[in-house]
């Protein structure tokens, strides 16, 4: 099993989710986040005074898929986001020794 | 027996109403300048005040600042309690009200007063300390000279000095007494090296519209009549808050190439306070001229404590302090007895200085004694409890180390914030929520 963690644009995550679910994907973990990479901030203004807002919003979406499907879906998640622009995001890919669902107790590929 | 005027009265009901508003208005305007976890002290700051002014208003604030003439200078006790303050007019005050309504009306303004002052020291001072300066800072500077200005027999009064609402008794006292509270504080820990950004500005601008909202009882119910004068004075404050939006938004915009919204706000504020002495003495031609000066004028005052190191934290000189000045100087240039005949003429009109002299007279007054006030009631106050928030309450929040109580939770998790409940389980063994015991029980 692998964990992808893909952070993205938040205005492509309803697509990305659309486009994984029809993928095969049953769950996922989507936080809200901030960050900063090659993507320039923004300044902000109050009564004069100026800041900068170096960290910007992000959406992390979390999935937990078997080996096989990994590619596949890195393809999906890199089609659905990219725009081509500084501030796409970015993919990293985890090994995950196991998975247990709560409710039943299934341990490994079963729990996802 | 004086004859009550029903429609007066009902205007100038409602008016004490409208003003009553500002006072919680100016809490959101405040609140959501501030950061996160000091929000609820900075409302707290004006909300608190309908309170403790309230009450000392009926008890002996009214006497003092209306009441029957000492010198010139403060009112005696004879009215304390309300004291024969009933329903028969005061034909000094308002022929054709009842009294009471007059002394409700002006209350409202010795509230607003002490609240506008909190926004040059938010975000950094204590309690205690703020709650017993407020009680000797309304009673020896707000009630002394709100009856210099308005009182029977006060001095600059008798002067000749125009104040139709209120510019040098509300804005200049507070503005002022706020510059010297921020500069006696410090500045906040962090300033300079941590932004420090509005953390709700929504908050602002609903603030923002029920200031304005309210300011249309402020200055036309200063009229005290419906009549044409007040019509005349809500004209004329309609017009300067909407040329101060425009003069702070374009000033603002040319500088640093955006227009906010908390500009537009803020415009608006400063062109309220720059007509509040002057409503009900100029034309609505002069009020774009105030309204259109005291955004730019504004907006430089806000910047020039960054300059001269001052923390101001929300501007109250900046704004009510300098717009404030500004419109009773004003008052002086373009008052005109065409608008209201008990008025006088400035020096557009007269071609002389007269009014004009009087009027800084008026504003030097209030400068010093404001100042001089303020730094005695400070150092007295502080000796008993410390005005100053310690670093680790500061960088907490007031919110938590003064009220105990949070405006957001942080991390949402069943029953509350993320540490303040645990579970317990009673003999029955069902589990159930108990509060911790700092938490008080609802």
């Amino acid at each position: 099993m692998k964990k992808i963690e893909a952070i993205i644009r938040p205005v492509k995550l309803d697509e990305v989710k659309d486009a994984l679910n029809k993928a095969g994907v049953r769950g996922m973990t989507v936080t809200q986040v901030a960050g900063c990479g090659l993507q320039k901030g923004k300044k902000g203004f109050y009564r004069g005074s100026e800041y900068s807002i170096d960290l910007l919003p992000k959406v992390k979406l979390e999935v937990i898929v078997p080996d096989a499907m990994v590619d596949q879906l890195l393809d999906i998640i890199t089609t659905q986001v990219r725009s081509g622009e500084i501030g796409d995001g970015k993919i990293f890919v985890y090994p995950v020794e196991t998975a247990v669902r709560i409710r039943t107790g299934e341990k490994g590929e079963e729990a996802l | 027996m004086l004859r009550i005027d029903t429609g007066d009265t009902a205007f100038i009901l409602m008016s004490a109403a409208l003003v009553m508003l500002m006072t919680p208005g100016l809490a959101f305007f405040y609140g959501g300048m501030v950061r996160k976890q000091n929000v609820l002290s900075t409302m707290m700051h004006s909300f608190i005040m309908i309170g403790m002014v309230s009450v000392l208003w009926v008890l002996y604030g009214y006497s003092l600042a209306f009441g029957p003439d000492n010198h010139g200078l403060i009112g005696n006790f004879d009215w304390a309690l309300f004291n024969g303050v009933g329903s028969e007019p005061n034909p000094d005050y308002a022929a054709t009200i009842p009294h009471n309504v007059f002394a409700m009306f002006q209350l409202m303004f010795a509230i607003i007063t002490t609240a506008l002052i909190s926004g040059a020291f938010a975000e950094r001072i204590r309690f205690p300390f703020f709650m017993l300066f407020m009680v000797l800072w309304v009673t020896v500077i707000y009630f002394p000279v709100a009856h210099w200005v308005w009182g029977v027999g006060g001095w600059l009064r008798t002067l000749g000095a125009l104040d139709f609402a209120g510019g040098t008794v509300v804005h200049i006292t507070s503005g002022v007494s706020g510059l010297v509270l921020a500069m006696l504080l410090g500045k906040r820990r962090g300033l300079g090296t941590i932004p420090m950004p509005p953390h709700h500005l929504p908050l602002t601008v609903l603030g923002a519209a029920l200031l304005w909202f309210g300011w249309f009882g402020f200055n036309a119910g200063s009229a005290l009549g419906a009549n044409g004068l007040a019509g005349s004075a809500l004209v004329t404050t309609n017009t300067a808050a909407a040329a101060g939006v425009v003069g702070w938004v374009m000033v603002e915009w040319m500088r640093q190439g955006k227009a906010t919204l908390l500009g537009a706000a803020s415009g608006a504020v400063a062109g309220l306070v720059a007509i509040t002495p002057a409503a009900g003495f100029v034309t609505p031609g002069a009020a774009v001229v105030m309204g259109l000066i005291s955004g730019p004028l504004c907006y430089m005052g806000v910047l020039m404590k960054h300059r001269l190191g001052y923390d101001d934290a929300l501007d109250a000189f900046g704004i009510h302090g300098l717009g404030g000045t500004w419109g009773a100087i004003a008052t002086g240039i373009f008052a005109t007895t065409a608008v209201n005949s008990a008025g006088a003429d400035g020096l557009l009109y007269s071609g002389n200085v007269d009014l004009l002299i009087k009027q800084l007279i008026a504003v030097a007054a209030s400068y010093a004694f404001a100042t001089a006030a303020t730094i005695i009631i400070y150092y007295a106050v502080n000796g008993i409890t410390k005005a100053r928030a310690t670093a680790e309450e500061e960088y907490t929040g007031l919110d938590l180390t003064q009220h105990g109580e949070e405006a957001y939770a942080g991390f949402a998790v069943q029953g509350g914030s993320f540490g303040h409940t645990s579970l317990n389980s009673d003999p029955s063994g069902l589990p159930k929520m108990v509060t911790m015991p700092n938490q008080p029980h609802l």
